[in-house]
């Protein structure tokens, strides 16, 4: 439990270290039940630490399906990932730098249409996204009736409809992340549109900015984040192109305040 | 690399020009992305029977464009009304009860043969400025509080929140601001405290500089004086209803002065762009009457009670020893009034007023005790038995209804209290911005008085 600085980079290789076959990030809205997703997957093989810098408590765990170890990691609840607060920079982050190879995002079945805002913004940063409608014991008992085929038809990524409680659709869950991360399974999310002049813009800087990314992240929606004028973005950016190790990283982020170190 | 670097940010500054010509790209993203959602869900999600949910029903209508700001109007009248009408009758009993206790208490230095000076400070100094203290504090917040935990408890102040966004926003502030001046309301220290619920330090900083146009709970009973004073000074009359509608005018000012201080700081001091945010509306409850009755007389009222009687006690001794220790002919207190008797007229006040504001730097309770008592040539408070006597006191002492209102404004704008600064400090660790909040409510008030008496003399209203 030695203190010393650290950053995103060295909180992946030190998560990687577990011998795990795959980092999937866990985002979701407040009072979702994604902890309860989360504890249901995990069992008790959990650990917290805090991301780096800031004082948001990250929880990871495993689990193993298949012969494969997954690495589970608890991102803070938040409402959408346009870096309000802390709590959504560091979501953001992770799942923009932290490079899972996917990323659950846990619903509540009952406020369907609020929740669904996280999972355009989800699906806007990486492809390789699914969606968790939880709470469908209760959204059954409110009368309210989902069309799961069809919400998975119109987001382009794997729906799947739990009731983490009872432990209900868990193993639907395990094996539709194992196919999207071990076979490969080719999604197609669907694309916000947004206005034509923001489009107009957008189309811009995306051709100009597109070499610099290297494709290591989605070029549309940094371009989308630039000209929203999102400057946290931009050193994290910076940082992350630049970095070929976690020493560069460290040097990039003198600005980086010592945290507990992970685990 | 550093040539790439170059390279990136020039692309960053160009997005930049190219969202500033676009718009508000953040507001113009956001709408887009709840259009696609509403969408989404409107295919997906089908209700069963025609079990429409409560909540929203309600909502649709505490918030609506129409019926959103009537509503928190009426609210906020009637919990006004309550307090000004409810607390009358307590204040004055507890008034007596207290004094009356205080005669006895000098009957008792008399049998001892205490000196004269020692009877003073105590009785008439201490006791008698904790017993003003008490008896008019006491039973407004004994009402004021529950009845605001009780609509706090039932959910309505995110509503309110959700009604007066728009208004903060385009003061570049933060729609949780209402919340942190809810929260003023019962005191600007909390509300202070309050203000880390926004994230943005830019926009924490606006709330925070700007809670204190929220009239407090140690403010409302001067402003009820007030309103009554200035009503039957201009009208003859003074009722309950009247009353509580002078002083829901002023805090609807003290709103309208908060949003305007708010565009200022973020158009100058505090440049920026207002953070969007979900604000999440709980599921109306009904609150349970035990705990939120022992909640905010425990919690609320009687901590803000014992606050305000801590400060009383010692400012009470050093009024009565600064109104009765002379100076050639003069008291001290005298001498203090009429040094600041000029710069009190400009603003439609008095040198005594000024002083009295200035010695309540430590609570904003103890203003009137101490005004009274620097009236009084012999430096001891009457008893304030009621509205009226007050009243008489003050018309001799030269009071028009100017007076009464520009006290009433000075009292809602002037610089936060001693603990208010202190929280100040310590929630924005710096010196610079504590100052600047005890600075910017002061010019305020100066400026607003000042305008109010030259307009009222030069028309000849006075």
């Amino acid at each position: 439990m030695n203190c010393q600085h650290v950053g995103t980079l060295k909180v992946l290789s030190k998560l990687n270290q577990d011998k795990s076959d795959a980092v999937i990030a866990l985002a979701g809205n407040p009072n979702t039940g994604k902890s309860t997703v989360f504890n249901g997957l995990t069992g008790l093989k959990q650990h917290t630490g805090n991301w780096p810098g800031k004082t948001v408590v990250l929880a990871k765990g495993n689990y193993r399906y298949r012969n494969k170890i997954i690495t589970l990691v608890d991102l803070p609840g938040t409402y959408s990932l346009l870096a309000n607060s802390a709590d959504e920079q560091v979501a953001r982050d992770f799942i923009c730098f932290g490079n899972p190879e996917a990323t659950i995002v846990v619903v509540d079945a009952t406020c369907l249409e609020r929740n669904l805002n996280l999972v355009l913004q989800v699906i806007e940063i990486t492809p390789r996204a699914i969606l968790c409608v939880n709470l469908i014991d209760e959204a059954k008992r409110k009368g309210i009736v989902i069309d799961f085929p069809k919400l998975e038809a119109l987001l382009g990524i794997p729906v799947v409809p739990t009731a983490a409680r009872d432990k209900v659709g868990l193993a639907a869950l395990k094996e539709s992340l194992h196919q999207v991360v071990f076979e490969h399974k080719q999604l197609q999310p669907l694309s916000i549109r947004y206005q034509e002049r923001i489009e107009v813009a957008v189309a811009t800087i995306q051709r100009e900015i597109e070499p610099f990314l290297r494709g290591k992240i989605n070029s549309r929606w940094v371009a989308l984040r630039l000209l929203d004028g999102d400057t946290t973005l931009i050193t994290e950016i910076l940082n992350y192109i630049s970095g070929t190790g976690p020493d560069s990283w460290e040097q990039g982020s003198n600005e980086l305040k010592a945290v507990k170190c992970y685990e | 690399m550093s040539n790439e670097e170059n390279c990136f940010q020039g692309i960053v500054a160009q997005a930049q020009t190219a969202g500033a010509e676009v718009g508000p790209v953040r507001d113009q993203l956001v709408l887009d992305l709840y259009r696609q959602t509403q969408e989404i869900a409107r295919q997906v999600v089908k209700r069963q029977g025609k079990k429409e949910d409560f909540d929203h029903k309600i909502d649709d209508f505490v918030t609506s464009k129409y019926f959103g700001y009537p509503l928190m109007l009426t609210l906020l009248s009637l919990i006004l009304w309550l307090t000004v009408s409810g607390a009358n009758y307590p204040s004055q009993l507890l008034s007596n009860l207290l004094f009356g206790f205080g005669s006895h208490l000098t009957a008792f230095c008399q049998w001892l043969k205490a000196p004269d000076w020692l009877h003073g400070i105590l009785v008439l100094g201490l006791y008698r400025c904790m017993a003003w203290v008490i008896s008019v504090m006491l039973p407004p917040m004994a009402i004021f509080f529950p009845l605001f935990t009780f609509l706090e408890e039932l959910g309505y102040l995110p509503r309110v929140a959700f009604n007066l966004d728009r208004g903060f926003k385009r003061a570049g502030a933060h729609g949780k601001q209402v919340l942190t001046m809810c929260m003023g309301f019962g005191c600007n220290a909390a509300g202070v405290t309050a203000c880390r619920i926004i994230e943005s330090p830019r926009e924490r900083l606006i709330a925070t500089l700007t809670n204190n146009f929220v009239p407090c709970n140690g403010r409302f009973p001067t402003l009820i004086a007030m309103a009554a004073i200035f009503l039957s000074a201009l009208v003859g009359t003074a009722n309950n209803l009247l009353t509580t509608g002078l002083v829901v005018g002023v805090v609807v000012f003290g709103i309208l002065v908060t949003l305007l201080i708010s565009r200022l700081l973020s158009q100058t001091l505090l440049k920026g762009v207002p953070s969007t945010f979900t604000l999440e509306l709980p599921p109306y409850r009904w609150p349970k009457m035990g705990t939120l009755l022992i909640r905010s007389v425990l919690d609320r009222t009687l901590f803000v009670l014992v606050r305000a009687v801590v400060v009383a006690a010692p400012a009470g001794m050093i009024i009565w020893i600064l109104a009765n220790v002379y100076i050639g002919e003069v008291s001290i207190i005298g001498h203090l009034g009429g040094f600041l008797q000029g710069f009190g007229y400009l603003l439609g006040l008095d040198g005594y007023i000024i002083l009295a504001f200035l010695l309540g730097l430590p609570a904003n309770e103890i203003v009137i005790p101490i005004l009274i008592m620097s009236y009084l040539s012999e430096g001891v408070m009457v008893e304030p038995s009621s509205i009226e006597d007050l009243h008489r006191l003050l018309v001799a002492n030269g009071w028009t209804w100017l007076t009464a209102l520009n006290m009433m404004l000075f009292s809602l704008l002037h610089f936060p209290c001693a603990t208010t600064l202190l929280t100040i400090r310590k929630e924005t660790q710096s010196l610079k911005w504590t100052v600047l909040a005890a600075l910017i409510p002061t010019g305020v008030a100066i400026l607003v008085c000042f305008l109010v008496a030259q307009l009222a003399r030069a028309c000849g209203l006075v």
